[in-house]
């Protein structure tokens, strides 16, 4: 049905308009619940994730111009991977290209069985979990750019539309559409499946899907410090997208050890804003402002983590361990009450599954509280002598904490103010030439 | 946002009975799907008010009024917490409840908005600012010590 049929008279108009904006909004809920689900069965029939997206869209568009005029169906998510699969199905009829490309590749066995049971839904969904989570790590696919992924991701998995992802991304919706249908593009002619990977193959592509989805909630927890909460939402989504993958893959510690890590950081984000919007440090937080809800469920996950970690005997992975140290945090009441010593080990062990100086400059300032200021200054002139982080504003503003607590004021101020040069956050400025000057 | 689902006591959740297997079976399905959607958080049921009590405070004291309480219908007799992008949502989860667990005609299963640390603004008490200062001032003198 095209669009000019609606505009008939001025009252029917009016009244489609009204109820179309409700059908909508449901339609856009009932889509993020189904998006996932919908492509990955089309996909499984198509055997090409790219296509499949398309073919999920256009099932989505046929909705929106029928629901408001039939009614909302009674199954609203069985409707969707029913028209989706039909158009699939109609597709590969007419494309004698496609079907015999299926052909080749051993598919039309599966395809006749979809269209012989093309009532049959329920039994179509029963074991579409492999195939949904075969969906994320297509979306993830290497031979993407990481921006391209994080698109993918957010439309294919997380069901939002292009306007939403432009929006949490501040740009326009013909930027995301066409880094959409790049990727979808390559990932047509590199012949991506939704095979979950196994063997050596899986892991560095498990570490592809973790590594978007943390650089979505970055990406949201970077903006809430903005007050920003439309990007904050960002940080929800890649949450959320952390609880499927758990759901999913219930036996990779790093799954768990990633949403325990996002969990418990989001559980901060009030506190981590004062009054006039400036930083909180997580020492200077207020914890009564912490959502410990949200913290005890991190906990869990994160005791999954470890059994898993323990029962293969394996060392912790990077997300595992980031989210034992977030934790060390989480379970302490009180500042004081922290267990710095773990700390320090802990970013001794994440260290040495991958040296950076950054981690470095981290364990220092655990080591300054849990063994004193002099044999973490010890650590970080190391980093200075070592020519690493010469850039980074950090160096110079820990190493200032470190002499101050030593009571070499002088020698403090000085780090305060190079580090006051080298940022690039203006909080951060005010409050590094405060110290430089000797007020705080 | 989080959302809890009401359920309310009928007199069989009253007399103990905790459902029949197929309830079971549906109710697990339903949770598991929540969860493989990222959306189930929580999701509870409570034994009947029999074992449960009522705390009023009264002429400066509390007075203790133990269980069953009559009215079944206002009664609480389980909840599921769930964490989705908009009421919308909340709704059409709503509408995946097993038919099998469905409340009887006339009765509802309640959506109830739970608050977010962003609805609450900055209002915050003196008393737990003052709380805020003394914890600071302490881990001050414990650091200066360390």
């Amino acid at each position: 049905m095209s669009s000019t049929a609606d505009q008939t008279d001025e009252t029917t108009s009016q009244a489609t308009r009204a109820s179309h904006d409700d059908v909508q909004r449901t339609l856009e809920a009932v889509w993020r619940m189904e998006a996932a689900k919908v492509t990955a069965v089309v996909a499984r029939v198509v055997g090409d994730v790219g296509l499949a997206e398309d073919l999920a869209q256009d099932a989505f568009v046929q909705a929106l111009e029928q629901w408001p005029r039939d009614g909302i169906p009674t199954k609203p998510g069985a409707w969707l991977t029913a028209t989706a699969r039909r158009r699939a199905i109609d597709r590969i009829r007419r494309d004698v290209n496609l079907a015999s490309k299926l052909q080749q590749v051993g598919h039309m066995e599966e395809l006749r069985m979809a269209d012989l049971a093309e009532g049959d839904f329920d039994a179509a969904l029963e074991d579409i979990d492999d195939d949904v989570l075969g969906l994320v790590f297509a979306a993830c696919h290497p031979a993407l750019t990481a921006q391209a992924r994080i698109s993918l991701t957010l439309r294919m998995i997380g069901g939002l539309t292009t306007r939403e992802i432009a929006r949490a991304f501040l740009t326009t919706e013909p930027t995301i559409a066409q880094r959409i249908s790049r990727a979808k593009k390559t990932l047509s002619q590199d012949g991506v499946t939704i095979e979950v990977p196994s063997g050596a193959e899986l892991a560095p592509r498990l570490a592809s899907v973790l590594e978007v989805v943390y650089l979505i909630f970055n990406e949201g927890y970077a903006a809430t410090s903005g007050r920003d909460w439309v990007r904050g939402d960002l940080m929800e989504e890649a949450i959320r997208l952390g609880r499927v993958l758990s759901a999913l893959a219930p036996g990779e510690p790093e799954v768990h050890g990633l949403l325990a890590l996002m969990e418990i950081q989001a559980s901060r984000t009030r506190a981590r804003i004062g009054h006039d919007g400036e930083p909180v440090l997580l020492l200077d937080q207020d914890r009564t402002k912490w959502d410990w809800a949200l913290i005890r469920h991190a906990l869990a996950a994160l005791d999954r983590a470890v059994s898993l970690v323990d029962a293969a005997r394996g060392p912790a992975g990077p997300y595992v361990l980031q989210a034992a140290i977030a934790a060390c945090h989480a379970r302490a009441r009180t500042p004081e009450a922290t267990d710095w010593p773990r700390i320090v080990a802990l970013y001794a062990q994440l260290g040495a599954s991958r040296p950076s100086p950054v981690i470095d400059l981290n364990r220092a300032v655990a080591l300054s509280y849990a063994d004193g200021p002099a044999a973490a200054l010890e650590v970080v002139d190391g980093l200075v002598a070592s020519g690493a982080l010469a850039d980074y504003h950090l160096l110079p503003s820990v190493r200032g904490d470190l002499l101050a607590r030593l009571g070499r004021d002088e020698e403090a101020r000085a780090e305060f103010a190079r580090a006051a040069g080298m940022t690039q956050n203006d909080a951060e400025r005010a409050l590094l030439l405060r110290r430089a000057a000797g007020e705080d | 946002m989080r959302f809890m689902i009401i359920v309310h006591s009928t007199p069989e959740t009253e007399q103990g009975t905790t459902g029949t297997e197929q309830q079971f079976a549906d109710m697990q399905a339903y949770n598991e799907e929540m969860l493989k959607a990222g959306v189930f958080v929580d999701g509870q049921g409570l034994h009947p008010t029999a074992k449960g009590a009522r705390v009023t405070y009264e002429d400066g004291d509390w007075v203790v009024t133990d269980g069953p309480f009559a009215e079944a219908k206002e009664l609480v007799a389980g909840f599921s917490i769930i964490d989705v992008s908009s009421r919308e949502e909340a709704l059409e989860w709503v509408r995946k409840w097993p038919v099998s667990c469905a409340p009887d005609p006339g009765q509802a299963l309640e959506l109830r908005q739970v608050f977010a640390a962003e609805d609450f603004g900055d209002a915050f008490s003196p008393e737990l600012r003052e709380r805020d200062e003394q914890m600071r001032a302490e881990a001050a003198r414990n650091a200066a010590q360390g």
